[in-house]
């Protein structure tokens, strides 16, 4: 295996990775403020489908990415509505937000099937972005570059800014949190928004850039892998990286060794490697001394009502 | 039983009849028998009918269906119905819907189609791409996809340079494996060497991980990408970095101008029309067709103009010949992966076989 293969791979990992690591990022983001949206894939699916709508509307592939973030956020907005002002159950709730973004999706782009669109493609000069080797630095999308930018942004966020402590304040103790006069719905209100719109930059990848089409259910599942990956990662932005980037090495090595003809077991085996990996991880991390249990936020997933 | 009033015996002689319709259906025969004004028809589809690909040209179909016979037909479809325990209860509920034939387009419909078409014998069932029927109900239908892989296989081993095609297959079922045959067995009829390595992605749709194994495929040296899934993600991988590949189930130069030479074209819609016309007429009666080139029900997409006139022109004899009878592709002799002879000089894989093959040809890696 030459080095320029090896580059050609590693763009492949990174590809494979992004769209994980931006949905997985904006979910970790509502967790930690106490809020479990399952909505990840539907509002994915609705990003995918306005990125690309706007795209070949405006000819503009930056503008369709933006736009993603509006209406993935708009959609989450239904949820926050839903689950904080009608304290509704926060499991059914994002479930529905699922279908209902798989069913939209498919009825607002059934006039964009069977064409494609510009790739929102690399915005350094071609001398480096086509290069066999330097390619790898510069050669990707800048929703690579945005998704590991926001990794940082949300470590910082969650750890040194006095927003991100009282985020997870509110996501560790709503109650205490709202005794000491901090407004717990719109923390949260605002924390499902932005996971929105990051589920939403997400779904652009898929019909900007791996793919430049639409195409009903064009995401195929990977909303849920991102909120398998923000429990894997036991609510770190770090870690969370690390794991998107794993998986994404793993979905491509499995494909690569086929390709080289290397595999010499199953098929089916070799597809189950992604989920054996999650399940072999997550039972590491439980057994750790800081289990999953200790690690997710105390309010997970709990309605707020605020005491008289 | 006391019946007080001549009104409410006629009910209850009535409702003894409804109930012993329910009980005892009518004869099969009987059902198909009467011609009718106007047929329910049904389409269970396996992926989306936006995946551009093998549901959406069943799609095609049950819309030719719709234009032809106009209002003597009435068309329902459900999508995206997974192969297993829930194709029963959508079939079930189709049939109980009051639908006069339903399709189930997909080969992993196969069991529950057998199933259901036992509970609903005044129902028809058709079953694409499967092997198991009835003699009162169930027909089964397919085309021979195969025909035109060998046309696929012909282009590409003329067009190759490294002489290695990477396939981007889904399920390793006979369908799946029959298309890998043909294709490797064509190409290899124009160089003798070429390779032909089959990456399972293991799903019908699933554009990201189709287009990951292409480029997977691209980096080991493949310069043709073929495809058994349904999404044209291959082909934009393929022509973003320059290779040649083919359309699945329907036309998809419009996602790759340039890779794009020419696809297989399901045409389903006279089939469909032919079977509705049949329940019309009260005609109908289960089938078992296996059309291909030569019945129409399968077609190639217009050849790339950037195409080399050679590579037309072998590839439109191979089309010829098919539908002339004289190109059979799955004529030996034909040797297996291991090099062993598995076909006689001569010889032809018979359909029955066919229809069951699990075997590589020669030349396949997989």
């Amino acid at each position: 295996m030459n080095a320029a293969i090896l580059v050609s791979i590693l763009m492949t990992v990174a590809a494979a990775a992004t769209p994980l690591l931006l949905a997985a990022l904006g979910e970790l983001v509502v967790e930690k403020s106490g809020v479990l949206n399952l909505g990840v894939e539907g509002m994915m699916l609705i990003g995918a489908v306005t990125a690309f709508a706007v795209s070949v509307t405006t000819g503009s592939p930056a503008l369709g990415a933006i736009a993603s973030m509006v209406t993935a956020a708009a959609a989450s907005g239904i949820f926050a509505a839903l689950t904080l002002g009608l304290a509704s159950n926060q499991v059914a709730t994002g479930l529905a937000l699922t279908i209902f973004g798989t069913g939209i999706s498919a009825l607002a782009g059934a006039p964009y099937v069977g064409i494609t669109t510009t790739r929102l493609g690399p915005i350094f000069p071609d001398a480096l972005a086509d290069d066999p080797y330097w390619r790898l630095i510069f050669g990707h999308s800048p929703l690579v570059y945005i998704a590991l930018l926001m990794t940082l942004a949300v470590w910082w966020f969650l750890k040194h800014s006095r927003s991100g402590l009282i985020l997870r304040a509110v996501g560790e103790s709503d109650d205490a949190a709202h005794s000491i006069g901090y407004p717990v719905l719109k923390v949260r209100a605002l924390a499902i928004l932005f996971g929105g719109a990051m589920a939403g930059l997400a779904g652009s990848f898929y019909s900007l850039v791996v793919t430049p089409m639409w195409a009903e259910r064009l995401t195929a599942g990977r909303g849920w892998i991102a909120i398998a990956l923000v429990v894997f990662a036991s609510w770190r932005p770090g870690r969370l990286a690390a794991g998107a980037y794993l998986f994404g090495a793993v979905i491509t090595l499995e494909l690569q060794a086929k390709a080289a003809g290397l595999s010499a077991l199953a098929p089916e085996f070799m597809s189950s490697l992604p989920y054996l990996a999650t399940i072999a991880v997550l039972v590491m991390i439980s057994a750790g001394r800081r289990s999953i249990k200790n690690a997710a936020p105390a309010c997970l997933g709990k309605p707020f009502r605020a005491s008289a | 039983m006391f019946l007080t009033s001549r009104r409410r015996m006629i009910a209850g002689a009535l409702s003894l009849a409804a109930a012993s319709a329910l009980a005892m259906p009518a004869s099969a025969q009987e059902a198909f028998s009467k011609p009718k004004d106007q047929v329910k028809a049904a389409f269970v589809y396996v992926g989306p009918v936006g995946d551009y690909g093998y549901s959406f040209a069943h799609d095609q179909g049950r819309k030719y269906l719709e234009e032809k016979l106009g209002d003597k037909v009435k068309t329902t479809f459900v999508e995206n119905v997974a192969e297993g325990p829930d194709t029963e209860r959508v079939l079930r509920q189709l049939a109980q819907d009051g639908n006069d034939i339903i399709f189930s387009t997909s080969f992993g419909f196969m069991n529950p189609t057998v199933k259901v078409a036992k509970e609903f014998p005044n129902v028809a069932f058709d079953h694409a791409t499967g092997y198991k029927k009835n003699d009162t109900n169930m027909g089964i239908y397919n085309s021979r996809f195969y025909q035109g892989r060998a046309v696929l296989g012909t282009i590409a081993a003329m067009m190759s340079k490294t002489g290695k095609a990477g396939y981007v297959a889904s399920f390793p079922i006979p369908e799946v494996v029959m298309g890998i045959d043909a294709f490797t067995l064509a190409a290899r009829k124009v160089n003798p060497d070429f390779q032909v390595q089959v990456v399972w992605v293991n799903s019908w749709y699933d554009p990201a991980k189709e287009a990951d194994a292409t480029k997977a495929l691209l980096d080991q040296g493949a310069d043709v990408i073929t495809q058994h899934t349904d999404s044209p993600a291959p082909l934009q991988v393929a022509e973003e970095r320059g290779a040649v590949a083919f359309g699945q189930a329907w036309d998809m130069s419009s996602f790759a101008p340039n890779a794009h030479m020419t696809a297989i074209v399901d045409h389903w819609g006279p089939y469909y029309v032919e079977e509705v016309q049949a329940l019309l007429d009260g005609k109908w009666a289960p089938r078992d067709i296996w059309g291909g080139m030569k019945e129409d029900i399968l077609e190639m997409a217009p050849f790339n103009p950037k195409m080399p006139d050679d590579v037309k022109a072998a590839a439109q004899k191979v089309i010829d010949e098919t539908k002339a009878g004289t190109y059979e592709i799955f004529t030996g002799p034909i040797k297996d992966q291991n090099g062993e002879l598995k076909v006689k000089d001569g010889e032809k894989i018979p359909d029955g076989d066919l229809l069951k093959l699990d075997w590589y040809v020669e030349g396949v890696k997989s």
